[in-house]
């Protein structure tokens, strides 16, 4: 079957199996490497992504289903040739080690953010907990989403600091 | 928060310096082997066995080559034909590639599709059709040596029983006779359960067999490219210097990493025979039943003291259940790993230990998981057994352990069973743990919230380990001597490449190593570049697991560094036309005694040293250097942990409040980072208490398959960790550090442990395995503590 | 990964066309909406559908309204909150009316799955997945819902506790799909007077949701859910749900009976836990063995009841 997705807001028009799962379409027919997959029961999280503004598992998602709809993965995180502040924040506080959770780990902070700017540590703890990692021990991934929310405008014109990077 | 209290170095490139690695991982550009796709690459899937123990009738693959995207088949009786249905593992035994003869494990191997995309490969899976001939299974260690039982290994030449191996360690007699004078003796039996590492990224290749020059490219999750490339080349006949090993970005290795894996040699074979790339990843289910998993040492404890509390000997027998094969990776003098450490941080007067091995229908491994070669099995044994003594002397732990802990000045210290540990402060670290956690105001806390019928825990764990594995002249694995070696080179621009044979999953190195060798030539981290993971552009060496990569790998850039610095001195002194003699390197140049403003940075001698700088005799003109480093022994870092948890008697649910985590590593070059790996660690403390184990019922099926039920902790069941430090340095590591990666593995379930036993206490608990979940907990305060490895029916 | 077996797709652009869809697809077609019950059997090859009848395009499923009490509506004197089945968990557990009328809701949601996966799992999906430890089942069977199920002959309704008939089966045909849950209110609920309820006027009611798992995000090793009614500190109407311990419909009716006109106790509630826990059946597995188990049950029905008793003491009298 034909689906056509916007993924990080360029449309792609593609031909696959309704049994394609929507990790497997970003990772290997669009060449979106930067999600991940690590399980087989929808556990670790390693595979988050937005799907029209939610983060969602896309390794229990149908590419069929994103069919019409808006997808938004980690490389899409970077804008207007700047690091998020999310992703400085990881990088500020070492909140990465391998950097195999940390797409997933990240969508689901920017999410957050979005949506409650000032998280207490709990409800970050709380906010991914639907996500595994085998490195951290969590408690600098939870440092650097409160370092995220402190420094809102990183990066921005008006803001201080900020990574250019290039494409 | 760090109470730091000894001396670290101060300044440098030492220091939280921001990891250059995360450039390309916040961005989701990182390289992991499911990343790779080459043109006309092809897709594997295995097909493994549903049962425990079956004699093979026959495997029918007619339907599976008969589906149009299907390019090939390999089956046992294939590989038996280029005699690769057999491989070396690393402790001197055999493993199937594709079982021929009987499957010996729930998840064993049996066949392996080659297709063109990952989806086709999967349903072919479903047109092979294997006649087993079920066989009853060997599932229970304790039941593999009783007459009578089947025979796993009856592809052995005469093989009539599952008995591995038996080794001890320790003066027998001495032991003995330490225990018969002793006031009090404390016996324990103890399940250190089957577990798994469960990196995040599952284990997986490319394999790519150039046809027309032969050579064999090879991007896999491997934590020892090196081994593995010397291992291929004797297990597939391809020329050593042909293949190329790459571990591009690794998500994470625990020990899981280190073995060659079936997988590997049939994405291998898969290439040969189809002549294009083929790429096999695993799936979860397959990581969790088939790869090395950890522990599964059954354990029985003796600790015996005099009335007031003086620890005099220690003793114990452990049943290893080593699964179907011997496939565990340590050094091969030591079968049992580094377990004879279990004397722990103590000064005894006797110890004796011994282990016997034993084959069971059930995957093989048993050393992964930050283990240090069994380190883990080991301190939780004596931390448990100082535990049940304090219990019986009616002693405070804390008090019972100060008693005890091996003094400053009886360092270096050579124990009962033969380590010499090179440096610690005990009593210090200790000391530091209890005030941060305000252990004083906890125990009353605890004697208050008791009246009130409110159970918490306080519970300790002292650990020594030793890594860094280790000198050439006892420690090998299949022959290869465990040094490791970096090699040097400076631009003329004065930017340098530090080329190392250990590489990161995650540990930083690439920040690291560029701050060593930073440190040593006055350049900026920047300045340099760590290639690490590809066998075509790196040096020898055995790779990174043992937290071995600071002691070893670390002291090799530290070396080579230093000799890139000597050979500067030489140059520099021709430029300056002085002798070297009168060189002192300070800031970062060479600079002339009493005349400091005459200097050469190493830019500047790097330039000199390419150009038409007439140099002495003898002197060539470069920087560049190589080293392999064997080290002297191995280095022991330290820790004292404590563990605050709130039981709920009700239910049996715990909570972990708090986790005080002190550690001696040495010193350390990047604290964020020794941190960051205290952390990791202290998770899988939480995890292996409380809530993870590999369990079989008693068909041999895998009950711990997927992360349903082999469950990892989230952020939600860690609490926010309280480090501090204390600062010991090595006296024989270069720059004094010691290794860190697998301390907090080591030293946090007895911590754990201890603390759900002592909210327990009250009920009369003495002992309860892991995991201590909420049904283990409140079948333990009924008096009926459950047997987790086993479900029994 | 593990991946799904071939599978066709149909997009159902209404209600109508979806059970169109499943009439011409027979009973080998499923309806997909979150998917994250139905996906990770797929992939497990568990389950095999040879259609998918995608419904997540149905807006007209989704919702979360009160309805009031009217003969013409068909619900109780009290009036309703209704659910649209294709209602995604979190969008439960963001409902402010939805917890404040029945706290139990929150509580459960809380407790399911994880925050992700709460974002996309359906209330209907999990409903109709009939997992024996599945905590909606539980918390429905303590609320006494109604479950309203649509086929192309008309649309019917089911109590919640004869929804299930088996482990993975419920009483929702092949060309028949579940489309809303309502839940009476009855009686005061915070400022919200039931208007043309006057037998219940001056009940208060509060509910609650305990549960043990092995850790966040678990299966249930044990649950309780409990909603009390009180007049005074009388029990006037008692519902309480069991998850995961085998008890018949996902309740423990028998200790329902045994509150329904009792006075509000420390006593009776432990009397009721052991009732529940009398009849209930749980199966040993790897959560824990039976004993434990029947334990839960006692020990969390107690809880659960204590809970729901304080949150309906909270209320403002009548």
């Amino acid at each position: 079957m034909q689906i056509t997705v916007t993924v990080n807001g360029a449309v792609y028009k593609r031909e696959v199996e309704p049994r394609l799962l929507l990790i497997h379409f970003l990772r290997d027919d669009l060449r979106l490497t930067g999600s991940h997959w690590g399980c087989d029961t929808s556990n670790c999280g390693a595979c988050v992504v937005w799907l029209d503004d939610t983060p969602v598992k896309s390794c229990t998602v149908l590419a069929a289903m994103a069919d019409g709809h808006r997808v938004r993965t980690v490389e899409d995180l970077e804008r207007g040739g700047r690091l998020d502040p999310v992703q400085e924040g990881f990088a500020q506080c070492h909140g990465l080690q391998c950097g195999f959770c940390t797409p997933g780990m990240m969508m689901t902070a920017r999410w957050l953010l979005d949506h409650h700017p000032d998280p207490s540590p709990e409800k970050i703890r709380e906010a991914i907990s639907g996500q595994i990692c085998r490195c951290t021990g969590y408690e600098n991934i939870v440092r650097s989403i409160v370092w995220a929310s402190k420094h809102a405008g990183w990066g921005q014109p008006d803001g201080e600091g900020g990574t250019e990077v290039t494409a | 928060m760090t109470g730091a209290t000894g001396p670290t170095v101060a300044g440098g490139a030492y220091g939280p310096v921001r990891r250059k690695e995360d450039a390309r991982f916040i961005r989701g550009r990182g390289q992991f082997v499911d990343d790779i796709a080459l043109p006309g690459m092809l897709h594997g899937a295995i097909l493994r066995s549903p049962l425990a123990h079956a004699r093979i009738r026959c495997v029918d693959i007619a339907s599976a080559l008969a589906h149009p995207k299907v390019e090939a088949v390999i089956t046992g009786e294939t590989l038996a034909g280029r005699g690769l249905a057999w491989m070396p593992t690393l402790s001197r035994d055999v493993q199937a590639v594709l079982a021929t003869d009987k499957v010996r494990y729930q998840g064993q191997e049996v066949a392996f599709v080659i297709a063109q995309d990952r989806y086709s490969a999967r349903d072919a899976l479903e047109l092979i059709h294997v006649d087993y001939e079920p066989l009853d299974p060997v599932i229970d260690a304790e039941r593999a040596l009783d007459p009578g039982a089947p025979v796993v290994r009856d592809d052995l030449p005469g093989k009539a029983d599952n008995h591995i191996f038996d080794w001890e360690a320790g003066d027998e007699a001495a032991t003995a006779a330490v225990f018969a004078r002793a006031d009090v003796v404390v016996t324990q039996d103890m399940l250190y359960p089957r577990s798994h590492p469960a990196p995040l990224e599952t284990c997986g290749m490319v394999a790519d067999l150039e046809a027309v020059s032969g050579k064999l490219t090879l991007w896999s999750t491997s934590q020892a490219p090196h081994a593995h490339r010397t291992l291929y080349a004797l297990v597939a006949g391809v020329p050593e210097h042909k293949i190329r090993v790459v571990s591009p970005d690794v998500g994470g290795g625990f020990g899981n990493k280190v073995p060659v894996y079936p997988g590997y040699i049939c994405a291998i074979v898969g290439s040969m025979v189809t002549g294009r790339p083929v790429k096999w990843m695993e799936d979860r289910s397959e990581n969790l039943m088939s790869t090395s998993f950890a522990r599964d040492y059954h354990m029985h404890g003796e600790i015996a003291a005099s009335a007031d509390g003086r620890i005099l000997g220690l003793r114990a027998k452990v049943l290893a259940d080593h699964g179907a094969f011997n496939a565990t990776a340590q050094p091969t003098k030591f079968p049992a790993g580094f377990f004879h450490i279990f004397t722990g941080s103590y000064d005894l007067e006797a110890a004796h230990c011994q282990v016997t091995a034993v084959h069971t229908n059930k995957a093989p491994g048993g050393v992964a998981y930050a283990c240090s070669f069994r380190i883990t099995e080991a301190v939780y044994l004596v931390e448990r057994m100082v535990d049940l003594l304090a219990r019986e002397l009616a002693m405070d732990p804390a008090e019972l352990r100060m008693k005890n802990l091996l003094r400053p000045e009886q360092f270096p210290y050579t124990g009962p069973t033969g380590w010499e540990y090179d440096s610690g402060n005990y009593p210090r670290a200790l000391t530091l743990a209890m005030d941060m956690a305000g252990y004083a105001d906890l125990r009353k806390e605890q004697a208050d919230k008791r009246e009130r019928g409110e159970y918490m825990g306080i519970g300790l764990s002292f650990f020594t380990e030793g890594v860094g594995a280790g000198p050439r002249a006892h420690m090998d694995i299949l022959g290869l001597g465990m040094a490791d070696g970096a090699d040097l080179r400076v631009y003329p621009t004065g930017k340098a490449v530090l080329a190392i044979s250990v590489q990161t999953q995650g540990q930083g190195h690439e920040t690291t190593f560029a701050q060593i060798v930073a440190q040593e030539l006055g350049l900026s981290p920047d300045d340099v570049d760590v290639v690490h993971g590809d066998t075509d552009r790196t040096p020898f060496g055995l790779g990174t697991y043992g937290s071995r990569s600071t002691p070893v790998s670390g002291a090799a850039a530290v070396i080579v560094a230093r000799k890139v610095r000597e050979r500067a001195r030489i140059v520099a002194a021709a430029m300056l036309e002085v002798s070297p003699d009168d060189l002192d390197w300070a800031d970062g140049a060479w600079r002339v005694r009493g005349d400091p403003e005459q200097s050469a940075s190493l830019a500047q001698i790097a330039m000199a040293a390419h150009g038409s700088l007439e140099l002495p005799e003898g002197v060539e003109g470069h920087l560049d250097a190589e080293t392999v480093y064997n080290p002297p022994n191995l280095t022991f870092p330290f820790g004292a942990y404590i563990c605050v948890t709130d039981v709920d008697p009700g239910t049996g649910v715990v909570k972990v409040r708090r986790f005080i985590a002190v550690d001696d590593c040495g010193v350390r070059i990047n604290p964020m980072i020794v941190e960051g790996q205290v952390h990791g660690g202290l998770a899988d403390g939480i995890g292996m208490a409380l809530m993870q184990v590999i369990a079989f019922d008693e068909n041999g099926n895998c009950l711990g398959g997927s992360f349903m039920d082999y469950l990892l902790p989230t952020a939600l069941e860690c609490p926010s960790w309280e480090l501090g430090e204390t600062v010991t340095p090595s006296p024989h590591h270069p720059i004094g550090a010691k290794g860190v990666g697998e301390s907090a593995t080591v030293g946090s379930p007895a911590a754990v442990v201890n603390s759900v036993l002592d909210a327990l206490a009250p009920f009369g608990v003495r002992h309860a395995d892991m995991p201590l979940t909420p049904a283990n907990v409140w079948s333990a305060i009924q008096g009926r503590p459950l047997r987790t490895d086993l479900a029994v029916s | 990964m593990q991946v799904p077996a071939h599978v066709e797709y149909e997009k159902a652009a209404s209600v109508e066309h979806a059970l169109e869809l499943l009439a011409r697809f027979g009973p080998e077609a499923r309806i997909l909406a979150g998917g994250h019950s139905l996906i990770p059997m797929m992939k497990l090859r568990l389950a095999q559908p040879e259609t998918l009848v995608d419904i997540n395009g149905l807006d007209e499923l989704s919702y979360l309204s009160v309805v009031n009490g009217s003969v013409a509506n068909g619900g109780a004197p009290g009036g309703e909150l209704r659910i649209g089945a294709l209602t995604r968990h979190a969008q439960l557990l963001d409902s402010a009316i939805a917890g404040e009328l029945f706290a139990i809701l929150h509580d459960a949601e809380r407790v399911i799955a994880d925050p992700i996966v709460r974002n996309w799992g359906t209330i209907g999906g999990s409903l109709c997945q009939a997992d024996p430890s599945e905590d909606l089942s539980a918390t429905f069977a303590a609320l006494k819902a109604t479950l309203v199920i649509r086929g192309q002959q008309g649309t019917r309704t089911v109590p919640a506790r004869d929804f299930h008939t088996a482990p993975y089966e419920t009483v929702v045909a092949p060309g028949e799909i579940l489309t809303e849950i309502r839940i009476a209110i009855r009686g005061t609920h915070g400022g919200q007077k039931a208007r043309g309820d006057s037998k219940a006027r001056g009940e208060r009611i509060g509910s609650a949701y305990e549960k043990v798992g092995r850790r966040v995000g678990d299966w249930p090793v044990g649950a309780a859910g409990a909603a009390l009614w009180l007049r005074g500190d009388t029990i006037v109407e008692a519902g309480i749900g069991l998850s995961a311990v085998g008890a018949r419909h996902f309740a423990a009716a028998e200790a329902e009976e045994f509150l329904r006109g009792a006075a509000a106790t420390p006593e009776a509630f432990a009397r009721a836990g052991e009732i529940a826990a009398q009849h209930c059946n749980p199966s040993a597995d790897q959560r824990g063995p039976a004993d434990y188990k029947r334990h839960l049950a006692r020990e969390l029905t107690i809880r659960a009841l204590r809970r729901a008793k304080l949150r309906a003491e909270a209320r403002p009298a009548a």
